[in-house]
């Protein structure tokens, strides 16, 4: 979540202050992520000193009036949300994902049946998705900011239960179908590509 | 009482060495107004589940009761009229017939039961308009989107004085956003009092039902409670 994006986005609308940008990003984001305050703050301090944004007040800290400081986006900041939203974010090398971890270490154990352990995560991620869609049947019809946040999460848990249906599947494939031999000592070297992407 | 209660169902089809076992002792109970989802992989037995429960097959052993009613041994006249007073189905690819319109399709169950075609045009323009198509009353299937096709399956399903809905993967045919409103609708029929049973191998959809039945292999590995309110969701999480 790119919190100085979101609050440059803010900003490209026009000139705003710090609570004001506070209370639009948790009214955009469906008020699923809350924001402090201090956070807002030094994350404005960061793009006022990286040229993203300015303030621009009456006195010669930017301060008006009332002592509050009003931001504006500058034309760099312009450049680099533009560059931001079409930026593809990082999804090239597989997180070490506990849920997999699980599964794998599972399979392996002796006693345990992977496929009731698969089972009792599947149940509680549908639960968890019953939860998200109450959300969706109720404040999410008059909240679009927050009807794409429950969505998202909704599809995120989906993948998940589709990779436990498809592991399930293939164990128990596995288990039907006769056990392949090993590989001979100096036959052919696994594939680069498996050594490659797993986050540390 | 529930409207549709399965007690120790089980199914098989064959003779040994080749003998399947489609359902194996599966206890379902669902009231009125509850939306039940039926949730497994290709080949778990949420079909044959859903042709038993809508007394289309019948079990090798257990007991069907609809509204109290037990199924088993009902004279073949007396079954086909609870399908089509009591019971009423939605499939994934719509099932409308091609030469009647929207309307004449939402009100053919009633016709068919014998009641009269004005009263019956009137109850399928009722449940039309409760559905959000009273505008479509007068177009054929191929004239109308996939979402709308659905909506006039669904009227067509609760048309009367219906009491139970058995969908097969609704809203299979559709795109997410169109799925979500089909959903929706099923939901809100089952708040006016109808039970519903939803048979799906895709999560999203079943986690539009008040409960959740998981099935593999015929058997039932696992339910979900109820779900707390999304309150739980929103409790404040930092983010950095």
């Amino acid at each position: 979540m790119s919190v100085p994006h979101f609050l440059l986005a803010l900003l490209a609308e026009g000139p705003k202050y710090g609570l004001q940008l506070r209370e639009e990003f948790e009214a955009g984001t469906g008020e699923v992520w809350p924001l402090n305050v201090g956070q807002v703050y030094k994350t404005l301090s960061r793009l006022e000193r990286d040229g993203l944004a300015e303030s621009d007040g009456a006195g010669s800290d930017g301060r008006d009036k009332t002592g509050q400081k009003r931001f504006r986006i500058t034309p760099r900041g312009d450049e680099a949300l533009a560059a931001w939203l079409r930026m593809p974010p990082d999804l090239t090398s597989p997180p070490r994902d506990e849920l997999v971890m699980k599964v794998l270490v599972a399979a392996r154990v002796p006693g345990t049946d992977v496929h009731e352990v698969i089972q009792a995560h599947r149940q509680y991620l549908v639960e968890l998705m019953q939860q998200w869609t109450r959300l969706k049947e109720g404040e999410a019809r008059d909240d679009l900011g927050l009807a794409l946040v429950v969505d998202a999460e909704l599809f995120r848990l989906d993948a998940v239960t589709r990779w436990l249906d498809a592991a399930d599947t293939r164990l128990r494939r596995a288990a039907a179908e006769p056990a392949r031999p090993a590989p001979a000592a100096g036959s052919a070297p696994a594939p680069q590509l498996r050594r490659l992407g797993v986050r540390r | 009482m529930s409207v549709l209660e399965l007690r120790g169902v089980s199914k098989t089809y064959g003779e040994a060495p080749a003998k399947v076992h489609a359902l194996d002792g599966v206890d379902l109970s669902v009231q009125a107004g509850e939306m039940v989802a039926v949730m497994g992989p290709s080949g778990s037995g949420k079909s044959t589940l859903l042709t038993i429960a809508g007394s289309l097959e019948e079990p090798t052993s257990g007991d069907v009761l609809v509204c109290g009613m037990a199924v088993a041994g009902m004279p073949r006249a007396r079954r086909a009229r609870l399908r089509r007073r009591v019971i009423g189905f939605v499939f994934q690819d719509f099932n409308l017939l091609p030469g009647l319109t929207a309307a004449e399709n939402a009100a053919l169950p009633l016709e068919l039961d014998g009641v009269a075609v004005p009263k019956a045009r009137a109850a399928g323009l009722a449940a039309l308009d409760a559905l959000g198509v009273a505008h479509r009353a007068g177009w054929f299937p191929d004239q109308l989107s996939g979402g709308e096709r659905q909506r006039v399956a669904i009227a067509r399903a609760v048309v009367g004085d219906r009491r139970l809905l058995l969908a097969d993967e609704p809203s299979g045919a559709l795109d997410s956003v169109n799925a979500d409103e089909v959903m929706r609708l099923l939901h809100e029929a089952c708040a006016r009092g109808v039970a519903a049973v939803v048979v799906t191998h895709d999560a999203q959809l079943a986690a539009w039902a008040d409960r959740v039945v998981f099935l593999r292999d015929g058997r039932v590995t696992g339910r979900t409670a109820r779900p707390p309110g999304p309150e739980s969701l929103l409790t404040p999480r930092e983010i950095r």
